[in-house]
């Protein structure tokens, strides 16, 4: 990304040095050279590779167990949800390139912060919505009680 | 004034040109709407035509509509606050008005059409053109000066935020002569706010202003956090920033991870409204439940949005006007981060009726009575800081007092509200109206108009006249105190909010107390203006050629007043926290260094004030379904912003001899003003 949009200061001349984040300093003296996005980590045309043959096996599998029904709809949906899982967490490391290297400590902080927020929004959600459901519109419960 | 019917144009010429907008979509018989829509034209007529008169248009065009300097844009943001801080007032008064008329068997002046409007149109205004521009605009002015930074980390984005929230503010506005605005109460409750229970422009209107406005926030919120992770001077840490631009963070944080859940929420109602889907309809297999659900799950971090950056405030003026280190601030950082987490955890508050039941109320009024710990410990704080302080009681620090008197009563009364059988009895109620105004007025509003009087100086270079700012204070805290402590005892005698008549003679009496208390308030933000043009003509008498009119302790002070464009001549070195105060015990303040080296700024752009202004066509003919007219302007915007990657002449070098010549003229008028 071309950044003149940012008023970096004069990276050879500006005393930067003592950013909590060094990462930003890297950043910072790169300004420049309309660098690409040091934020992230160098990925090798292998990373690329291992990346998108875990993608497509992990999408293939849910097709797979879908189209020759090898599993019930009960069993099934769990199984599809957690693969959906993995293939986040295989997208993250490899394509979006994070890792646990100390340049990416604001990256993985602002991640977890994310998955928490988005974790209790969703668990929260359906704790809410299904007994809001169960006690207020019980018709539209597709079955089951609340234990 | 009766609901315009959505209809659509018999001719298909008209119908193309036009959508379903005619010539009886505005209300011509309607005097009190056409008299308003009269003064706001008029108003924009006056500053037009003066403009011109006075050739200022260049002046405005470069120095403040085209600018990407974070001041000006700041100051933007809190003009477009004060400016709807005045019609969402004229709504509070009219609703006053028609309570204390209509409450013992007369019929007040407003229909009911028309007061569900008002008090939608109240609600939405105060929060997200009120409040928000207001702490969003004070951070805009003070965070980067904190910092020690030059400006904020992406300049042209932080001007198209401006003017998407300043598009979403004129398409309310808009609202009130060309159609109707949504009756629905500020968050739009589906089903009520799909078609088939709101036919009617209002809702559109709704959706697009907030939509508009909504990204301009989080393209804020973006904006802000990446200025503080990136941007401050050598040597701020984390744990050495000013606590205002910590509870920035916070709050920035909060609009981050929040106000997609509200764009998403509102995008679905949209979907419902345009395209006949069924999300949160009562056929179709929708659930309006899930609406209510999601909006408060934004609407709740929103409210910690506003008021940790009105704590942040208070936590700078306590010590400044004490003189003393802020107590506590360790407690406080953890206090705000703590604060900024449990808001994602109490959401269900906003709905315990809806029938959850006891283990899903349980756990959402315990968590909401967690976060008055944080909040107490913040209080705590501000109490030690004045404590054998040597407190100066000036215009500032009376806010900051009244704030934590009036904020310590809205916190006791929301505990009241987080216990869920207490609810049940409370909830919609004027005692919840008492609560969160006791809260909002108490905590947000207080809070950004006393940083309004504190930074005044540093953005101007001259106060605010103090003994009208004293009036205005009292005004306001008498207002607040007449106006709404009625509204806990009305609440409590089981009054429900939002009625535009009530035949009970028992009320009547309180109502036509807050009336009064409204009435007061008025003399208040009288005032206010009043403080604000004298302060004005009588500018050259407040000038503060120090930089530092009030003894102060953060970086923000460190500068002139108003700070020159680049800020800081020389990237400031912070050793401590209260880095400027330090600076001054040290005797190394005020030293001019020998030479300088050239500053890096970034060039005016007028591309966010270009799209910023095709998006109000955009939401308008979204809002009246002429879809020529949205493509075309959808195209104008995505085209600006692709144009504008082509430019590659943004930035340029400040030269030693120019910053020279202004620190110069800094220091002659410094050394002055020491010697006499």
């Amino acid at each position: 990304m071309h950044i003149p949009d940012k008023p970096t200061l004069h990276p050879a001349k500006d005393p930067h040095t003592e950013l909590a984040d060094h990462h930003a300093v890297d950043k910072l003296n790169h300004g420049d050279a309309h660098g690409h996005d040091h934020g992230a980590g160098h990925a090798s045309v292998k990373d690329y590779l291992i990346g998108f043959s875990l993608s497509v096996i992990l999408t293939a599998i849910p097709f797979v167990l879908t189209m020759l029904k090898l599993m019930p709809t009960a069993t099934l949906v769990p199984v599809i949800l957690i693969l959906g899982v993995i293939q986040i967490v295989v997208h993250l490391r490899y394509f979006l390139h994070m890792n646990s290297s100390s340049s990416q400590v604001w990256n993985n902080l602002a991640f977890i912060f994310t998955a928490i927020i988005v974790g209790i929004l969703i668990i929260g959600s359906l704790w809410v919505m299904t007994h809001l459901n169960h006690n207020m519109a019980p018709g539209m419960m597709s079955g089951g009680g609340l234990g | 004034m009766s609901s315009p019917v959505a209809e659509l144009h018999e001719d298909p010429v008209l119908r193309f040109l036009f959508g379903k907008l005619d010539i009886s979509s505005v209300p011509w018989h309607d005097p009190i709407i056409m008299g308003a829509g009269a003064g706001m034209v008029g108003a924009a007529v006056l500053v037009l035509g003066l403009t011109t008169y006075f050739k200022l248009w260049p002046y405005v065009w470069k120095e403040w509509l085209t600018s990407v300097d974070h001041k000006k844009i700041g100051v933007m943001y809190i003009i477009l606050a004060l400016i709807m801080l005045l019609r969402g007032f004229a709504d509070a008064l009219m609703m006053r008005a028609q309570q204390a008329l209509a409450s013992a068997g007369g019929h007040g002046f407003l229909p009911p059409d028309h007061f569900d409007q008002i008090f939608t149109a109240h609600g939405v205004i105060m929060i997200f053109f009120v409040a928000m521009p207001f702490v969003i605009g004070l951070m805009n002015v003070i965070m980067p000066l904190q910092i020690g930074a030059r400006d904020v980390a992406f300049p042209y984005l932080n001007s198209l935020s401006f003017w998407f929230t300043a598009a979403g503010a004129v398409l309310i506005n808009v609202s009130l002569v060309v159609g109707e605005f949504a009756h629905t109460g500020w968050l739009a409750y589906a089903p009520l706010s799909g078609l088939q229970f709101s036919p009617g422009v209002g809702v559109d209107y709704y959706l697009w202003a907030i939509q508009i406005s909504g990204i301009g926030t989080t393209l804020s919120g973006v904006n802000l956090i990446a200025t503080i992770f990136k941007m401050r001077a050598p040597g701020m840490t984390l744990m050495r920033m000013p606590v205002f631009t910590w509870t920035t963070l916070a709050a920035n944080i909060l609009i981050v991870a929040a106000f997609p859940i509200l764009t998403v929420t509102l995008a679905l109602l949209g979907l419902d409204r345009y395209l006949g889907m069924h999300f949160f309809t009562n056929d179709g297999g929708g659930n309006a439940m899930m609406y209510v659900n999601l909006i408060w799950a934004w609407g709740h971090p929103e409210v910690y949005i506003l008021v940790l950056p009105a704590f942040g405030i208070f936590s700078e003026i306590v010590a400044t006007f004490c003189r003393k280190r802020l107590f506590g601030y360790d407690a406080m950082v953890y206090a705000t981060m703590c604060i900024a987490i449990l808001s994602f955890i109490v959401w269900l508050h906003h709905f315990f009726t809806m029938g959850a039941g006891a283990n899903v109320n349980a756990f959402f009024g315990i968590s909401t009575m967690i976060i008055s710990i944080p909040t107490g410990v913040k209080v705590f704080n501000w109490l030690f800081t004045m404590y054998r302080g040597r407190v100066r009681l000036e215009v500032p620090m009376l806010w900051t007092m009244g704030f934590i008197i009036t904020f310590v009563i809205g916190g006791a009364t929301g505990v009241m509200l987080a216990i869920p059988g207490a609810d049940f009895v409370l909830h919609n109620s004027v005692f919840l109206i008492a609560h969160f105004h006791n809260v909002i007025i108490g905590g947000v509003l207080f809070g950004c108009i006393a940083g309004l009087n504190y930074w005044f100086p540093k953005a101007f270079g001259f106060r605010l006249h103090s003994g009208i700012g004293k009036v205005s204070f009292w005004c306001w805290l008498i207002g607040f105190y007449v106006a709404f402590m009625p509204l806990y005892a009305l609440g409590l005698m089981g009054m429900t909010r939002r009625l535009s008549h009530m035949d009970n003679p028992v009320w009547h009496v309180y109502l036509i107390v807050a009336a009064c208390g409204a009435l007061i308030i008025f003399a208040g933000i009288i005032a206010q203006i009043v403080q604000i043009g004298y302060s004005i003509w009588k500018r050259d008498e407040l000038r503060d050629d120090s930089g530092d009119p009030w003894d102060g302790r953060t970086l923000e002070w460190a500068t002139s007043s108003p700070p020159p464009f680049y800020n800081f001549a020389v990237t400031p070195a912070i050793g401590n926290h209260d880095a400027f105060w330090d600076a001054k015990q040290t005797g190394q303040a005020y030293i001019q260094p020998k030479s300088y080296e050239p500053i890096h700024m970034p060039r005016n752009t007028a591309t966010g004030l270009l799209i910023g202004l095709a998006s109000i066509p955009f939401g308008f003919a979204l809002v009246w379904h002429i879809w020529w007219l949205a493509v075309v302007t959808l195209i104008g915007m995505i085209g600006l912003a692709i144009l504008h990657t082509f430019n590659e002449d943004r930035d340029y070098y400040v030269q030693p001899d120019e910053i020279k010549a202004i620190e110069d003229a800094r220091f002659a008028k410094l050394n002055t003003t020491t010697e006499a």
